[in-house]
């Protein structure tokens, strides 16, 4: 076994997490296409999605974890999310309201349709999910100064 | 409905300027500035034109997402909201031009910006909101972005004080949802134009009553009202100073008074209790917080103790209800968040220069920094009301109003109190402007040219702000928004009229 692998938990849990963390960013992924046509959404697909990367930081360390996902990348997908919903929303001038749905709204019930409301949830997880994301980083650094400090 | 599209720009400018910041902000430092002066520069443009659209058009409505209220969110434009637009975002404007300097001695420039324009995009958004719950969310966005900014120097005492802000307003906000609750329950509306038609054509049950007793703990916590004041002397002293200007001059103004403005007179309607208890807590938070500045050394608690004083004037006024009275207070409204904001940028000057706030340690700076001792006694008589600078004209106004009322009792005191402001800034231009310079200051310099030309602006409005009260210039600015308040419940009719 590598060198990175040393730290984190014992091997079970981290065959276990090799097994069903892809599962688990899938879920989520799904979660936010489907939105609009079932319960869920941004919120909580992307709430899903953050878990599965805290799950390998439980399992395989922080090291690991901030490979996949670095802060500073956390960090640009919080703010693109929020610009991204924002666009969406002044896009909505076209029509002359402030969030008009402008994209035709499709069948009721397929994957496409709705109008930009799949486009405001892909904005919301990604902004929910990587904030998400950061805080829980910001907390295991913040514990970690501190051990180093004791 | 032509130019409606103007209001909800007042959110996205803002929203848009906070997450453009934290997205390119970290990697070039230059355009950290750039975005947030033009930014606020285009928001107080844009104030400015959406007064001019109140006086073409009258009152405008926007429905967010083509959804008419009352089902969907509508976004109201009438005399107070285009009032007090102007009045945040040139305040905002002003103290986003300081910070260029001001924020240079903390690290993550890109973060305040951040935090300032979620600040004032919520602040912008509790103004234009026509949606109690929409109200609610936007009051807890620039509280939540208020609590990060006051920890923004992450020193013990800013920790403590932020995180005592944090709790208090937090229990504030839940006394406001609890209250929008019990309105929501018994009108099964949430739009504020509706609720007010329901609420008249229903009449008074207790509901409401205790709904209106949440409201006036909840706001009067956001606008620290003298039972409710505890944690703004220590929360406004520990930010850094533009947010100290920015918290003191237009958060508490506008999460606070507007709030209690708007759903007081024009959703619930005013009757003479109501009155009688907003007047009672005014007049305590005038005395009380003018008692407990005179005896402050730090210079910054000195200002934060006087804001509360001066929040009590403002209340006095509105809440006696007269079209005098309420013409006063929002002028004094105005008036305070220029001079409140300077001056908090004058004690930033000064602690910039010197790295110290205790105005035993000061003296002589007038000699020394020329530009912010002026400015400095120009915001000072202004607010003790020394004419004919602003202050004056608002004060005197009130007084009239409520001697015109016949509250002579409380007439009495807002000129006692007044004598007594007076002497806290004689205080404050005693010790730290003139006098001997002290030989640890001999090597100051004065602040740096955007610190400069801020204040510089900000006093100029001090010294012609008695203007606006002529009869050419009363009519756009203070007179729609003195009648959007004394026209009281009319707001529902006007409104609901114009979403058709």
């Amino acid at each position: 076994m590598s060198r990175e692998h040393d730290k984190g938990m014992s091997l079970i849990v981290k065959t276990i997490t090799r097994l069903t963390v892809g599962l688990i960013l899938l879920y989520g992924i799904y979660i936010v296409l489907h939105g609009h046509v079932s319960p869920g959404g941004g919120f909580a697909g992307g709430v899903i999605i953050a878990l599965s990367f805290v799950h390998i930081m439980l399992a395989y360390g922080k090291e690991v974890a901030l490979k996949k996902l670095s802060r500073s990348a956390a960090s640009f997908f919080e703010s693109f999310g929020a610009v991204f919903f924002l666009v969406i929303a002044l896009l909505g001038f076209t029509g002359g309201y402030f969030f008009l749905n402008f994209i035709s709204k499709g069948k009721p019930f397929n994957l496409f349709s709705a109008g930009i409301i799949p486009l405001c949830n892909i904005a919301i997880c990604l902004k929910v999910g990587a904030g998400l994301f950061a805080i829980f980083a910001a907390l295991v650094l913040l514990k970690f100064e501190t051990e180093e400090k004791e | 409905m032509a130019g409606s599209g103007i209001i909800p720009l007042f959110v996205a400018v803002p929203l848009g300027g906070a997450f453009l910041n934290s997205l390119l902000g970290k990697k070039v430092k230059r355009l950290t500035d750039i975005i947030g002066v033009s930014t606020s520069f285009i928001l107080c443009a844009l104030s400015l034109v959406a007064l001019r659209l109140y006086n073409a058009n009258g009152i405008l409505t926007h429905s967010v997402g083509g959804w008419r209220p009352p089902i969907g969110i509508g976004m109201v434009l009438d005399g107070l909201t285009a009032f007090m637009l102007v009045t945040v975002n040139f305040a905002a404007f002003c103290i986003a031009v300081y910070s260029i300097n001001y924020m240079e001695k903390f690290t993550s420039k890109w973060k305040f910006y951040t935090l300032f324009f979620l600040m004032l995009g919520g602040m912008n958004g509790v103004i234009i909101t026509g949606d109690i719950f929409n109200l609610f969310v936007f009051l807890e966005i620039a509280a939540v972005a208020s609590y990060a900014l006051v920890a923004f120097g992450t020193e013990r005492h800013e920790l403590e004080a932020a995180f005592k802000y944090a709790v208090m307003c937090t229990v504030g906000s839940l006394f406001v949802l609890l209250g929008i609750a019990f309105l929501y329950s018994y009108t099964s509306t949430l739009n504020m134009a509706d609720m007010g038609n329901i609420l008249a054509q229903s009449g008074n049950a207790n509901i409401t009553i205790l709904a209106m007793i949440l409201f006036i703990m909840g706001f009067g916590l956001k606008a620290a009202l003298v039972p409710f004041h505890a944690w703004l002397p220590d929360a406004h002293p520990s930010a850094p100073a533009p947010i100290s200007a920015m918290l003191s001059g237009v958060l508490i103004k506008s999460l606070g008074v507007y709030a209690i403005c708007r759903i007081f007179y024009n959703v619930i309607g005013v009757n003479e209790n109501i009155s009688a208890i907003l007047m009672f807590l005014g007049a305590l938070s005038m005395i009380v917080g003018g008692l407990l500045a005179l005896g402050q050394w730090d210079l910054k608690r000195l200002l934060a103790y006087s804001s509360i004083s001066q929040i009590g004037y403002i209340i006095l006024g509105i809440g006696l209800g007269t079209p005098l009275g309420i013409l006063g207070g929002l002028f004094h409204l105005f008036n305070h968040s220029i001079f409140k904001s300077l001056l908090f940028l004058n004690s930033g000057a000064i602690e910039y220069t010197t790295g110290t706030r205790d105005l035993q340690k000061m003296g002589g700076l007038g000699s020394r920094m020329p530009l912010t001792g002026i400015t400095g006694v120009v915001a000072s008589m202004s607010i003790a009301g020394i004419p004919p600078f602003s202050g004056f004209w608002s004060k005197l106004i009130i007084i009239i109003a409520l001697v015109q009322a016949g509250k002579f009792g409380y007439a009495f005191w807002a000129v006692i109190i007044s004598v007594l402001t007076l002497a806290m800034y004689v205080k404050v231009i005693k010790y730290a402007f003139l006098g001997k310079l002290k030989e640890a200051w001999g090597s100051i310099k004065e602040v740096p040219i955007f610190m400069k030309l801020s204040m510089g602006t900000l006093a100029v409005v001090c010294v012609v702000g008695g203007m606006l009260l002529l009869s050419g210039m009363q009519g756009p600015f203070l007179q729609g928004a003195q009648e959007a308040l004394s026209e009281g419940t009319k707001y529902v009719a006007v409104v609901l009229e114009s979403i058709k």
